[in-house]
């Protein structure tokens, strides 16, 4: 199988704070694989390490084929990087920080104008290409930085939480060239604590918690694995005053008021439906919509999450869990 | 885009981050502050109705310039990178933190030595001053920028987003040594405590080939305080490197 990035039992420790702990996970060519985590679970220390800005204390991690802490100039040289918290050289021209960061890609300068111009056209920053980025939004900003990661066509592009704090628009734009480079071949490394940005973009996701992988698995396949999150939204007429009488229904797991709905939570939504029905007709009420659910990524997030303060650290090399 | 050796291409790396430099920080309030203004001042506090000719302060007003403008963008670079969210963006570079620093110490020795060679060009035949050998001030012009340079470098190595900090401790730092060799006091006349120290002062021997070079006896011998110098340089880029090695993660 052809791998865009390998890693093997890679841990980070800072004093007495581990943040990544023996984590291992592959990443295909040509996929989006989402990196998600609540704050502070490990994410931007694991691109962090996988970009060669920091070293691991223990374990490898293999990018594209080359040992990212002994062959980093040849790693570095095929990916492209946007991190969180990086900006651009708010001193310097939208030209001038795509020439410098083209230089240090090595990019020959006949390439590095044309393919400026072309992805400043594409970002939408052509005819402010002069001004010095400090009058910069923080979306044309974060678009610049796109740029930056692009002028070397990189094979592989880390983005580290590419769409926070941008408006929508904006967002979308991220979001739509994320996806084109992608068809285009280029792999993508997504970490990002939006749910949903995940779920529209990536091929597998992982779950690092606590500086551990909880699960590596499509977004799909997560949902399924969550079968007792599957839900039921009902409304009754006459509204029914108490969620009391829903949380005795066989197959309920979970009762949850929202507005003039009920969200019910069953791993078995065929029987619990044959149950509605059946409660609805006793009680005298009409059902004026039901809607069957699958599990949505969030709440697997959480779940999964929530099971992961759970566990103790004596535990948690047996959470940890590889492609 | 393949590079064929990683060596050169980071050269060209380090080359684009010195452009990179002068165009960001030459003009830093910083820099000009403690690069021109305040060793002008001090010049002039020290000198200012002593009667004494220009001409014979020359070695002291160049050695005054080489050394604060070499050593005044070093220090600012990193810290001020380090808070405008720029380093990170520079480190996922294919460039080891070696030639980012390389690039930085260039951008004060260009600085240093261009700002020093101005002012050695128009003062040396407005003065009809003589000067014993050129090829002696110019290597010593180079080697003692690109020490004073590699300090101020070396300066800016704690883990601090604060140029003002920095600025602090390179003050600190620099300010003891304009006292401690011989460029107001002759080393001569400081007491034997004052010429041991002296002696660990990369300064003191830039002063040393100057003066020598213009008009007076040194203490030292021109070979022995550009070996010295030289000593001093490359103890101040290891240190350097490894300091800045040593802290970077600390920095994110």
């Amino acid at each position: 199988m052809d791998l865009a990035i390998e890693v093997k039992g890679l841990t980070k420790k800072y004093a007495n704070v581990t943040a990544i702990n023996n984590i291992d996970f592959q990443v295909r060519k040509g996929e989006i694989f989402g990196f998600l985590g609540p704050n502070g679970a490990g994410k931007t220390t694991t691109q962090r390490i996988l970009t060669g800005v920091i070293t691991a204390t223990s374990g490898k991690a293999f990018i594209l084929g080359y040992d990212i802490k002994k062959e980093a100039f040849y790693a570095k040289s095929r990916i492209g990087v946007v991190p969180e918290l990086a900006n651009i050289y708010i001193d310097l021209s939208a030209w001038n920080n795509l020439m410098l960061i083209g230089q240090l890609y090595g990019v020959v300068k006949e390439d590095r104008i044309k393919k400026s111009a072309e992805l400043l056209r594409i970002f939408n920053l052509y005819e402010r290409k002069d001004e010095k980025a400090k009058v910069f939004s923080k979306g044309q900003r974060q678009k610049l930085l796109l740029c930056m990661a692009l002028i070397h066509n990189p094979q592989l592009l880390f983005l580290d939480e590419p769409t926070s704090g941008l408006d929508v628009v904006s967002s979308r734009l991220i979001r739509e060239m994320i996806a084109k480079f992608n068809r285009e071949g280029v792999t993508i490394f997504l970490t990002t604590h939006n749910i949903q940005e995940a779920d529209e973009l990536c091929d597998r996701i992982a779950v690092i918690d606590h500086g551990l992988i909880a699960t590596i698995d499509s977004p799909e396949n997560l949902k399924k694995e969550f079968q007792s999150m599957q839900t039921i939204e009902i409304v009754f007429n006459p509204q029914i005053k108490s969620e009391d009488d829903l949380k005795k229904i066989e197959y309920v797991n979970k009762v949850q008021k929202i507005g003039d709905k009920f969200k019910l939570y069953t791993d078995n939504p065929d029987e619990l439906i044959r149950q509605l029905l059946s409660f609805s007709q006793k009680g005298n009420l009409n059902i004026l919509s039901l809607n069957t659910l699958g599990p949505d990524l969030e709440e697997v997030f959480v779940k999964i999450t929530e099971e992961h303060k759970g566990w103790s650290y004596g535990k948690e090399k047996s959470f940890s869990k590889s492609v | 885009m393949e590079k064929k050796n990683p060596f050169l291409s980071q050269f060209k790396s380090a080359w684009a981050i010195t452009k990179k430099d002068i165009s960001i920080y030459y003009l830093k309030p910083p820099v000009l502050i403690y690069g021109f203004i305040f060793p002008g001042f001090l010049f002039l506090a020290f000198f200012l109705g002593k009667n004494m000719p220009f001409s014979s302060l020359l070695p002291v007003v160049i050695v005054l310039a080489l050394f604060f403008t070499s050593s005044s963008v070093g220090p600012i670079i990193t810290p001020w990178e380090t808070r405008m969210r720029t380093l990170e963006r520079l480190v996922s570079c294919p460039v080891s933190l070696e030639f980012i620093l390389l690039g930085d110490i260039l951008a004060g020795f260009l600085f240093g030595v261009g700002i020093t060679l101005i002012l050695s060009v128009f003062a040396i035949p407005f003065l009809s001053i003589g000067l014993k050998s050129i090829t002696v001030l110019l290597g010593t012009i180079l080697l003692s920028g690109f020490c004073f340079s590699c300090l101020g470098v070396l300066l800016s190595a704690p883990a601090t987003d604060n140029p003002s900090n920095i600025m602090m401790l390179s003050n600190l730092v620099r300010l003891p040594l304009i006292f401690l060799s011989g460029i107001f006091i002759p080393v001569n006349k400081l007491p034997a405590l004052g010429r041991l120290i002296a002696r660990f002062s990369p300064l003191t021997y830039t002063v040393d080939i100057l003066r020598s070079n213009f008009y007076e006896e040194c203490i030292y011998s021109p070979v022995l305080s550009l070996t010295a110098l030289f000593i001093f340089t490359v103890v101040f880029l290891f240190l350097g490197m490894v300091l800045h090695k040593k802290n970077l993660s600390k920095r994110f």
